[in-house]
């Protein structure tokens, strides 16, 4: 029965164009910046002293050179590497707190529920750049930071999703049978509750990838996320707070921002497809 | 109804004391104080940084001047800044104006549109205004307010020269309203354009869910007219979620447009708040994070008695 319900999911998904188009989109610029730097051989780096500072595009550098005189279109993969592991990596992070605590405070209610709620209510009303921002200046600003401090940070929706789930889940006829033939609280958590409470958080993941992406470029572009000489979209596009790169040399600041929206809406639309998949309401 | 205001504000009182102290915590024990960075510079001799660290209070243990400075609050002093030595409640008052104007201007202009649109989307799925409604909430959902703003500085201020690049005001001139509202529209812009894309969302899904209601079929064949069923049964049915939705957009009032302001050079919180962290002036940064905490509880228990407002089922406890 529940790999019917699997495979119909996944038939749902194949045919919503949205979603495939989605998942076209991230497996086309994931291989990419996994691919082409090995493939090309270039070097996001060191600085081309025959091409020069701040060249235009050109055939050897096709997205033009920086500042320094690195490539661009180097800089641009490598940052897409940065990005995508920053997302990912964070929301694995907001995962593995998130169902946990919406576990314990679902399951357990009391005084674990209020406390565990009211700190996700508290964490949710606070606008979470400023605490963002406060965390990475006070940790120091890099990769391991920036992907941490997300990921801590994100768990409050995982936990209210998982919370809702199993407070709904505990009153069904099968957890009360487990209880009754006498299983002990760990197995009934993780082979009866869990299993049954995760699916809606599958579709809350893309999104979380895709709203962690947002959130690692803007700080980049702040200058308080990942630092030169490692790339990252945000901190390419950081060159074009100067006015003068920003009139002057388009090249520079579009790619990665194009990059970042298709990024984004494409884990977007895989997070709808995925939703959509798993509603029994929908066709 | 004064006690459930009573009980409601003695239940935000830990909430206000946990975040202000976490955060004071953490800025005091992360590594490289104003202290170190004096310190490193080998301009001050050691007796001299013992008798400033003496002077800024820095000797006593954490949890005294956590005291000494929630104390120094409740008589309206927040402290001085390390970068400019002015008061910090001078210097964050001096900010929220040109906050507010930014953020209220774009939220408000998200509210007047983005509702009336949702509505319309619901009334009529799949016409030019829900396609126009479902457009606006990907942009606002896909595009980074960062690279957003960019687009429009070098489209629309630096190529038309339509619009000024940054500031409040233009520089030597006096400051007049037609001048204020020309530097604003770019920046709040892109501050309405994230919210008014979940208030379509929302409002969309909301009255389409009330549609389907009995009580609205009933309205429908006691001879009702279309838009009285929408808009006196439906919507005000439809409209708590909504009221959810935008409420959560209040904290972002006082310190959500901390890119945007920093972009625009608008002289702001957000950008007070960029400027205080690179440089750790730890008090002003403990001020801003006190007024976002403040707003944010303030903004909870109106949001509540909104919301009994509304639902006459939603009783004063």
């Amino acid at each position: 029965m529940k790999h019917i319900m699997q495979s119909q999911a996944m038939k749902k998904f194949i045919r919503n164009k949205r979603a495939m188009t989605g998942l076209a989109v991230v497996a086309l610029l994931t291989l990419s910046v996994l691919l082409l730097p090995l493939v090309l051989d270039l070097d996001p780096y060191t600085t081309d002293r025959e091409a020069g500072f701040n060249q235009p595009p050109s055939a050897a550098h096709i997205f033009g050179t920086d500042d320094v005189g690195r490539d661009l279109f180097a800089r641009a993969l490598y940052g897409g590497r940065t990005s995508l592991f920053v997302g990912i990596t964070a929301t694995i992070i907001s995962v593995l707190i998130g169902i946990p605590l919406g576990l314990i405070a679902g399951y357990f209610r009391g005084i674990a529920e209020s406390i565990i709620m009211r700190t996700a209510d508290a964490f949710m009303s606070f606008p979470s750049m400023v605490l963002i921002l406060v965390l990475v200046a006070v940790f120091g600003p890099s990769i391991l930071t920036v992907t941490v401090v997300i990921g801590v940070l994100g768990w409050t929706s995982i936990a209210k999703l998982i919370y809702g789930n199993v407070l709904s889940i505990r009153e069904r006829e099968y957890i009360e049978a487990a209880r009754a033939v006498g299983q002990r609280t760990g197995p009934i958590l993780f082979s009866e509750v869990l299993p049954n409470a995760i699916p809606p958080v599958w579709a809350n993941l893309s999104f979380r990838v895709a709203g962690a992406v947002l959130t690692e470029s803007s700080l980049s572009f702040l200058g308080m996320g990942v630092q030169t000489p490692q790339a990252s979209w945000g901190n390419i596009i950081f060159a074009a707070q100067n006015l003068l790169v920003l009139t002057a040399r388009p090249w520079v600041w579009l790619p990665p921002g194009i990059c970042i929206i298709l990024v984004v809406i494409g884990f977007n639309f895989i997070g709808e497809g995925v939703r959509d998949a798993l509603d029994p309401k929908t066709r | 109804m004064f006690k459930y205001v009573c009980k409601r504000l003695l239940y935000a009182i830990p909430v206000f004391l946990g975040i202000t102290f976490a955060v004071y915590a953490l800025i005091n024990l992360a590594p490289g104080g104003p202290l170190a960075i004096l310190a490193s510079s080998g301009e001050m001799s050691l007796s001299d940084l013992e008798a400033l660290k003496v002077s800024l209070g820095l000797d006593k243990p954490l949890i005294v001047r956590y005291f000494l400075w929630l104390g120094g609050l409740f008589q309206g002093d927040l402290g001085t800044s390390y970068r400019t030595s002015q008061e910090v409640g001078m210097m964050i008052a001096q900010r929220i104006r040109p906050s507010l104007l930014l953020t209220g201007t774009g939220i408000l202009g998200a509210i007047l549109i983005g509702i009336p649109l949702g509505i319309l989307s619901a009334y009529k799925p799949n016409s030019a205004w829900d396609h126009l409604g479902s457009f606006v909430s990907f942009i606002g959902a896909s595009f980074p307010s960062f690279f957003l703003s960019l687009l429009l500085i070098y489209a629309l201020a630096v190529k038309l020269g339509a619009f000024p690049t940054s500031g409040m005001y233009a520089s030597g001139g006096g400051e007049s309203l037609g001048d204020l509202l020309h530097h604003l529209a770019l920046p709040a812009f892109v501050c309405g354009i994230q919210p008014i894309g979940n208030y379509i969302k929302q409002t969309r899904s909301s009255v389409m869910e009330v549609l389907n209601e009995e009580y609205i079929k009933t309205a429908r064949s006691k001879g009702l007219t279309n838009t009285v069923v929408v808009i006196k049964h439906a919507f005000r049915n439809a409209l708590i979620p909504v009221v959810t939705t935008v409420s959560l957009s209040i904290p972002f009032l006082v310190g959500g447009a901390v890119v945007v302001e920093q972009i625009f050079a608008w002289p702001g919180i957000g950008s007070l708040m960029i400027t205080s962290i690179q440089s750790r002036d730890y008090p002003v940064i403990m001020g801003v994070t006190m007024l976002i905490c403040g707003v944010v509880l303030a903004a909870n228990l109106v949001l509540d008695l909104i919301y009994a407002a509304l639902d006459p089922r939603i009783q004063f406890r």
